[in-house]
């Protein structure tokens, strides 16, 4: 009894030593936490606060709007005709101008302003309010002013949600992968159960390259550091009467328009 | 002490099995859930928090109500609420344990949760939220386990348990304000941003927690004719009507500062809520059945010959609860959220799964009680104070 006992002991060190041998050192490397560096490019482009003045002047036709929305949507594996309405997920999309201005609507208003469309996105708030409230720093402010999502980190408690005054937040109620029509293999799909948002394409930046909308728009959304008094957008904030949504409530929001 | 749970009649151990049958169902609604997502709810991307969030909310106040019983014993000395403080605890505990269980059945994520404690985040509410409520968690164990266990052993309670019940005091009242901070510091949601935010949540806690605490007693008196004493109900039920009148007047303030300053965004809210806007009006019968209810209540309560009437008393704490009920746990989440960021009327009502898992998470709650209490019962029947059973 005690010799099988042995001997059965023995062949499980042998297999266990003979096995762990053989495996590769990444195997057992791979549990441990990686202390990677990472190395900036030099072609990234760098700012204080990015920011974005919309023309909206220049956006004349429902092709305008859907050309834009389109060159977001399609790379940033945004899930497309989700069934139920009420749990879509958006990054950019229109809205009329008396909704995404509700402070500035009065019973007066011209019809041409009134139900003219904007383009609305996630403002890049200098004060963010979804920043504030997240209680696992998933979501944060870069040091550019970009406010970013970990997906990874997102408990999905949807706090920023209910602090975001702009809307611009959506919740992965069900799992998107099946409603990705184009996967865009480069930028990370999302899970059910957390949030996401419009992230001013900082993967685009980071290849010295414009964010999608931006590039799509034929000059209608100007991009740039706005505390760089030499930039293009600093020189149109300087030039037109801008108006940003909602700026009584001190979130002091990056995306600028021109109506 | 612990075996008390586990020797009791037919009838004790039918109500825990029929508890243990409302858990089973609901969780394989939680598990429909977990697989699909929060897609199985009538939340949105307008309406993101719902009757979780809203439950929640209302037993935090629930907990916090406890310290109605501990401030007179404790800081007045009086003692007609000496035997029935560990049941207010006892009380407080399962409440906490119900408001943990609707944060975690709405997380979109909860093998996540501990990245509230891996990255703690003192800028978010939410982190405060979780350190108050579970340390009135721990407190309320400690308090009410000690000293009773102390009873049970015939000694006098330990000195550490009546520090921690003086401590125990601000905290129940913190509980509730961090709460309130959870919904009035967020700009753009008028209907919360609100100074006396915590103070309604305060003031309705404090008289629809008693109020339960009075049903559950009486409920208990008829099951094991443990009395907890006519003056002691009769007290607490001057508590909860003073409280109940707070309630109501800060209720009122909001409504005068809404609708005199005459600002839309103040007002849509309530519009919604009472008459309906832009068409919408899921919640109007409720709301005008809370202000029916939440008049009769008073008229009820307000009266010493109806209040000290026992008949009267009962009906009018169902009315109370029903009444704090509907503003807390069901208009004031939902109603925070509409109109949406584009001042647009998107509506929300719970859909079967919610109520399934919801109902879940209240016998969750029915069943830590139910055994808290049964603990509390066995030994106080050991020392006397209920007559044996034949």
């Amino acid at each position: 009894m005690d010799n099988k006992r042995r001997k059965i002991l023995k062949i499980a060190a042998a297999t266990a030593a003979v096995s762990f041998t053989g495996l590769p050192i990444e195997t057992f490397a791979s549990y441990l936490p990686k202390i990677g560096k990472y190395v900036r490019s030099d072609k990234e482009k760098k700012a204080k606060q990015w920011g974005m003045v919309i023309d909206t002047r220049k956006f004349k036709t429902k092709e305008d709007f859907e050309r834009v929305i389109k060159a977001c949507h399609s790379i940033h594996n945004v899930p497309e005709d989700i069934p139920n309405k009420k749990q879509e997920i958006k990054w950019i999309w229109e809205e009329e101008f008396s909704h995404a201005f509700p402070d500035q609507e009065n019973p007066f208003l011209a019809e041409r302003y009134e139900h003219k469309d904007v383009i609305v996105l996630c403002n890049h708030c200098q004060h963010p309010p979804c920043v504030r409230v997240c209680p696992t720093k998933a979501t944060f402010k870069r040091e550019d002013g970009i406010v970013m999502m970990d997906f990874h980190r997102c408990i999905g408690c949807r706090y920023c949600m209910a602090a975001c005054p702009y809307g611009s937040r959506s919740f992965n109620f069900r799992d998107p992968a099946p409603f990705v029509k184009h996967k865009n293999p480069k930028f990370p799909t999302r899970m059910r159960g957390v949030v996401e948002k419009c992230l001013f394409c900082y993967e685009r930046l980071e290849e010295g390259k414009l964010p999608a909308c931006v590039e799509a728009s034929n000059g209608a959304i100007i991009f740039g550091d706005i505390f760089d008094p030499n930039s293009e957008i600093s020189k149109v904030l300087r030039e037109n009467y801008t108006i940003v949504r909602k700026p009584e409530l001190g979130t002091e929001p990056c995306v600028f328009y021109i109506i | 002490m612990l075996e008390k749970a586990f020797y009791g009649d037919k009838k004790y151990w039918s109500w825990v099995i029929f508890l243990l049958i409302l858990i089973g169902i609901g969780s394989i609604a939680y598990i429909t859930q977990l697989r699909n997502g929060l897609m199985v709810t009538g939340m949105g991307r307008d309406v993101s928090w719902g009757f979780y969030i809203a439950q929640f909310t209302y037993f935090v106040g629930v907990a916090a109500s406890a310290v109605m019983v501990v401030i007179p014993l404790y800081l007045h000395n009086y003692k007609k609420f000496e035997e029935i403080v560990t049941f207010a605890e006892f009380m407080a505990v399962a409440s906490v344990i119900i408001c943990l269980c609707f944060i975690i059945v709405d997380l979109g994520q909860p093998q996540r949760l501990f990245n509230v404690l891996l990255h703690p985040t003192p800028h978010s509410i939410l982190f405060y939220d979780m350190i108050v409520l579970n340390g009135y968690l721990l407190l309320n164990i400690l308090i009410s386990w000690n000293n009773l266990h102390a009873d049970y052993r015939r000694v006098p309670h330990p000195k550490w348990t009546k520090v921690l019940a003086y401590i125990s005091i601000p905290w129940a009242v913190s509980i509730h304000t961090v709460t309130a901070f959870l919904y009035q510091g967020l700009p753009g949601r008028h209907y919360w941003l609100t100074a006396i935010m915590a103070a309604r949540f305060l003031s309705s806690a404090f008289c629809s927690g008693p109020a339960i605490l009075v049903l559950l007693l009486l409920i208990l008196k008829k099951l094991t004719k443990f009395d907890p004493g006519k003056e002691a109900i009769q007290t607490l039920a001057k508590i909860i009507t003073y409280a109940m009148c707070i309630n109501v007047f800060l209720f009122l303030t909001e409504v005068f500062t809404s609708f005199y300053s005459n600002i839309p965004g103040h007002k849509a809210t309530f519009i919604y809520l009472f008459k309906g806007l832009q068409g919408h009006g899921n919640l109007i019968g409720w709301m005008w059945v809370m202000v029916v209810t939440g008049i009769a209540c008073l008229v009820i309560l307000i009266p010493s010959k109806f209040r000290n009437n026992p008949e009267l008393l009962v009906v009018g704490l169902i009315l109370l609860i029903l009444a704090t009920w509907i503003d807390k746990g069901l208009g004031l989440v939902v109603g925070g959220f509409i109109p949406n960021a584009f001042e647009k009327v998107i509506e929300y009502s719970p859909t079967v799964y919610e109520l399934l898992i919801a109902m879940m998470v209240y016998s969750i709650g029915l069943l830590v009680l139910t055994i808290l209490w049964k603990i509390g019962v066995g030994v106080k029947r050991e020392l006397g104070i209920i007559p044996k059973q034949n």
